[in-house]
């Protein structure tokens, strides 16, 4: 069997029991990457000789006959808005480009810990800031089963390389729906932990409320290890909550039998690709048959979700991005004569067109005698919608909706409509505003051959509920598997 | 005049609001206490400092401050080199503590509670370094050493009526945090600084004026001299049929005016909204109760409490008390001693101690005359083993020897004499020696013991005891 084909579960199991060589699997993955990355261009950088030296340092420590750790060998991909110490992270934009991390995210810091192998940095919308990576200041990505069409963003390069298979795991970031629509445009398996699971130390910030950090894999069972590295405090960001991933996960294993099901009105709505709307449902059924209850619900206040989540985010937004001055780090203009022309020119300069649009959107709603009216209404709003979750989780257990209204678009379909794009999250948004779980996995294929995102909501902290619900599917109809 | 001022004031913490740089990089190398947090690097975020927040809860709670039961940090977002992070962390809407207020004594004596609006808590900025010795640089530096040093800042309601009281306010504002330990409050290292609102208002009226905010005033002599200058600068505007504007103005030490910075129409949108970082801060009521009781006696208190329980005089005690290493030194001096202590040793201290530490240009702290030496002096005295000219004699001595009192009466010999034989031989001497003064003393003009006391001294090389050579003096020409 080729490395590539294996899950990260069975990478470890091997590499650790001695097996299979770490070197041998990263040398795998650099060979499909070097087949296929310059089709898809899912990589910012790529950290070939880094990895080979991570790898046979992990050959090394078992030669050593010291205990591997969990991604023991395990080839991943990092988005380029998560810190690599020494490595560039440029979040995809021009006003980073050269900025080397100072240090390791929390979340790189436990993956190192558990001896994973880091391939590279992963292509995004420049600050997440996108639905289909068409905003990188860099280069476009294509979605592995259409190249002529986007993999979804913001983390359309790691979605794609896990696809590919050029690593089996990765990581992205979900502000309103980063992980889940790549990955259900992609074809792979995306969760967005419950806010506070995972530290956002060492994360570049979009929105600091909404942001969190999350797996991507072919699996159900790889993405629960995955975040099973990844959850938990962290002293550094005192937003981050005390449960442990142990507690998110319990109830990740058992029968689906009396699993409470609901399909919220607002999400099977006009305008949601019939094909898409079908495989979703096809997917409840298939649960109702293994024994859930489905019943329908409602979600009043799903409406207001886009329209007050794009005034938190870009405000939250406004405020994240100000330190890229010029001053310290990154783009600077030396040829400028005053402070204010350094700031111009930099900033100018360095933000790309959505990221300018969207500071510019924050700035305008946080500014006296209209921070009321925007920001304090939007956040009123927020706690609707986190009441309308709070409330339909006393009756079910977990909502079933479409990740995104349609498959995967063309290039170009949907970039010069700020708007059409910023609906193509509308089914995602509402999970991030109210901080709760949710994950997207593979429930069939359009007649096109495009992959179909089902998303899965459940209360803060159910991530073990949500991927048994999954794991369940999966068991009863294997995910689509991309071909060559 | 209508003034309030706010207050900036460092606390001294171990280490930085948010991170865990030390907090103490003034005077140090530029940049070598920083980390990426204080420089606002991608991808940190903010801890809060849980020593930062106890000294800010205990500078309320001495200043009388309400404490909210939950506070928000908020962001006050504008650019600046020297703020990393392109936004301050500060609080905004909800501070920690509100509604208190400190009693000030004025110049004249008497009393005036300023009234405190608000503290609330927040980090410092960098600084800039525009003058780095060479002309040719158009360029300038910025230090983070600085950045995300904790600071409370404490704003007053417009009590303010003259320069004087603002001193006085500052004076005692400045007292109570550095006895709280809150702050050194070192004006020349920046650990306190101000900034005012000045008005102006017709004696009699209760409609303030427009108020200029008067920025970079970085002395208490400063405050006085700017408050002065915006006060004869906003009347003379007035009565030449003027009106004032609402602006921010800034204090030109060196040519001692003020001048404008911006006005209302140019002033910062700073877009505050809450730190979605930092998680609101929870005024626990055990911790605070904790926090209250760990408070030290505060001068106001002390100085009632030294004038009452040790009946001491007014000036004694507010100079015992103007200092916290002096009221140290005084409450160690009288540890486990009797009340009566308390006087002689106020007056030593005042007397001898400061005055020649002071000639010294010496510290408290660095006084060669322990609380424990002061102590023995004032044991000595107290049962007449040597008289207060003879103390005095052994401080001169003990401050240069830092030898021990009791030894250097030996020493000096200069223990009294107090054999009743004795002096009355020496009395008997200087009546006969002297008596045109014996006369006069006879027929009542009690005037003349003086210089009959002071042949005593001279018989006795200064050892006479002289409450027994007065008793001595009475009995021999009654």
């Amino acid at each position: 069997m080729n490395h590539t084909e294996m899950t990260a579960v069975a990478i470890a199991d091997a590499v650790a029991s001695g097996k299979l060589s770490a070197v041998e699997v990263a040398k795998a993955h650099f060979e499909r990457v070097r087949a296929l990355e310059p089709k898809i261009k899912a990589f910012v950088t790529l950290l070939e000789e880094d990895a080979m030296k991570r790898a046979a340092a992990v050959d090394a420590k078992r030669a050593r006959g010291e205990k591997l750790g969990r991604l023991a060998g395990v080839p991943v991909a990092l988005k380029d808005n998560i810190l690599l110490e020494g490595v560039e992270t440029t979040c995809s934009s021009k006003i980073l480009k050269g900025y080397r991390a100072a240090y390791d995210a929390t979340v790189v810091e436990r993956m190192k810990a558990e001896d994973a192998v880091f391939i590279g940095k992963t292509n995004l919308d420049e600050f997440a800031m996108g639905s289909s990576t068409e905003n990188s200041a860099f280069f476009k990505t294509a979605n592995p089963w259409d190249t002529d069409r986007v993999p979804g963003g913001s983390s359309g390069g790691s979605a794609a390389a896990v696809a590919a298979r050029m690593a089996p795991l990765a990581l992205g970031s979900d502000t309103g729906g980063s992980i889940r629509q790549p990955a259900s445009f992609c074809g792979v398996v995306g969760l967005k932990p419950t806010y506070g699971l995972v530290s956002r130390f060492g994360l570049i910030a979009f929105a600091s409320s909404l942001d969190q950090i999350g797996p991507f894999a072919r699996t159900t069972e790889d993405a629960a290890l995955l975040l099973s590295v990844i959850g938990g405090h962290d002293a550094r960001d005192t937003t981050s909550s005390l449960k442990t991933p142990g507690e998110a996960l319990a109830g990740l294993k058992g029968q689906i039998k009396g699993l409470r099901i609901g399909l919220p009105k607002e999400y099977f709505i006009k305008g949601t690709d019939a094909e898409v709307e079908g495989a979703v449902l096809a997917a409840v059924e298939t649960l109702k048959k293994l024994g859930a209850v489905v019943k329908d619900v409602s979600l009043p206040h799903s409406s207001y979700a886009v329209g007050s989540y794009y005034i938190v985010a870009p405000s939250e937004a406004s405020s994240n991005l100000a330190r890229f001055d010029g001053i310290r780090y990154g783009l600077s203009s030396p040829e400028s004569k005053s402070l204010e022309e350094v700031y111009e020119a930099t900033r100018g300069a360095g933000f790309g067109p959505e990221v300018k649009r969207r500071i510019m959107l924050g700035t305008y709603a946080l500014s006296s005698g209209y921070y009321d009216a925007y920001y304090g209404k939007a956040q009123r709003v927020r706690t609707l919608i986190a009441r309308d979750f709070d409330d339909v989780f006393r009756e079910v257990d977990v909502l079933a909706t479409p990740t995104a209204p349609t498959a995967a678009f063309k290039f170009g379909e949907k970039v010069d409509d700020p708007l059409a794009m910023y609906l193509s999250d509308v089914f995602t948004i509402p999970s991030n505003m109210a901080g709760n779980a949710s994950i997207s996995i593979p429930c069939g294929l359009t007649r096109l051959g495009l992959p179909i995102g089902l998303q899965l909501i459940g209360p803060a902290f159910s991530e073990g509920t949500l991927l048994r619900a999954a794991g369940a599917l999966e068991n009863a109809s294997p995910f689509p598997k991309l071909n060559g | 005049m209508v003034v309030g001022l706010e207050v900036h004031c460092q606390l001294g913490t171990r280490t930085k609001l948010f991170c865990g740089c030390a907090n103490d990089g003034f005077g140090m190398t530029a940049n070598s206490r920083i980390c990426p947090v204080c420089t606002g690097q991608p991808g940190v975020l903010p801890v809060l400092n849980k020593r930062a927040v106890e000294l800010a809860f205990q500078a309320a709670l001495a200043l009388d401050c309400k404490l909210a039961a939950t506070s928000i940090f908020a962001r006050k977002n504008y650019f600046y080199p020297d703020l990393p992070k392109a936004y301050q962390i500060s609080q905004y809407e909800e501070p920690f503590s509100q509604h208190g207020g400190l009693d000030t004594k004025l110049p004249d004596g008497s009393r005036k509670r300023v009234r405190i609006h608000r503290i609330h808590l927040e980090e410092d900025a960098g600084k800039l370094l525009h003058e780095i010795g060479s002309e040719e640089l158009d360029y300038s530096l910025v230090d983070f050493n600085r950045s995300s040093v904790p600071l409370i800042e404490i704003v007053t309601e417009p009590d303010i009526r003259s320069s004087d009281e603002a001193y006085a306010y500052l004076t005692a504002l400045k007292e109570v945090l550095q006895f709280v330990g809150v702050s050194r409050c070192d004006m020349e290292k920046g650990e306190m600084r101000c900034d005012a609102n000045v008005s102006v208002m017709l004696a009699g009226s209760t409609k303030f004026g427009t108020r200029a905010e008067i920025k970079n005033v970085n002395s208490f002599k400063n405050v006085k001299d700017a408050l002065e200058y915006e006060y004869r600068r906003q009347i003379e505007i007035i009565e030449s049929g003027g009106t004032i504007k609402q602006e921010t103005r800034l204090w030109d030490a060196v040519n001692m005016r003020t001048e404008s910075m911006r006005s209302k129409e140019e002033a910062h949108d700073y877009r505050y909204f809450p730190d979605p970082d930092l998680v609101p801060l929870h005024a626990d009521p055990v911790w605070v109760a904790k926090l209250k009781a760990a408070l030290p006696e505060l001068p106001e208190a002390r100085r009632l409490r030294l004038a009452s329980t040790f009946a001491l005089s007014a000036y004694d005690a507010e100079v015992l008390t103007s200092e916290k290493t002096l009221s140290a030194y005084f409450d160690e001096a009288m540890s486990g001693r009797p009340k009566e202590f308390a006087k002689p040793l106020a007056n030593l201290i005042t007397t001898e101690l400061l005055g020649r530490l002071n000639k010294e240009g010496k510290s408290i702290a660095e006084s060669p005359v322990t609380p424990k030496m002061m102590a023995s002096l004032v044991e000595l005295t107290l049962n007449n083993t040597i008289s207060s000219k003879g103390a005095k004699e052994v401080f001169a001595k003990a401050f240069e020897t830092r030898e021990d009192p009791k030894v250097l009466v030996e020493k000096l010999g200069l223990s009294q004499v107090l054999d009743e034989g004795q002096v009355k031989g020496w009395v008997s001497e200087a009546l006969a020696a002297n008596p045109q003064a014996a006369a006069d003393l006879k027929s009542g003009k009690e005037a003349a013991a003086g210089r009959i006391v002071g042949a005593v001294m001279k018989l006795s090389k200064g050892k006479a005891n002289p409450a027994l050579v007065n008793k001595l003096i009475k009995e021999a020409v009654k």
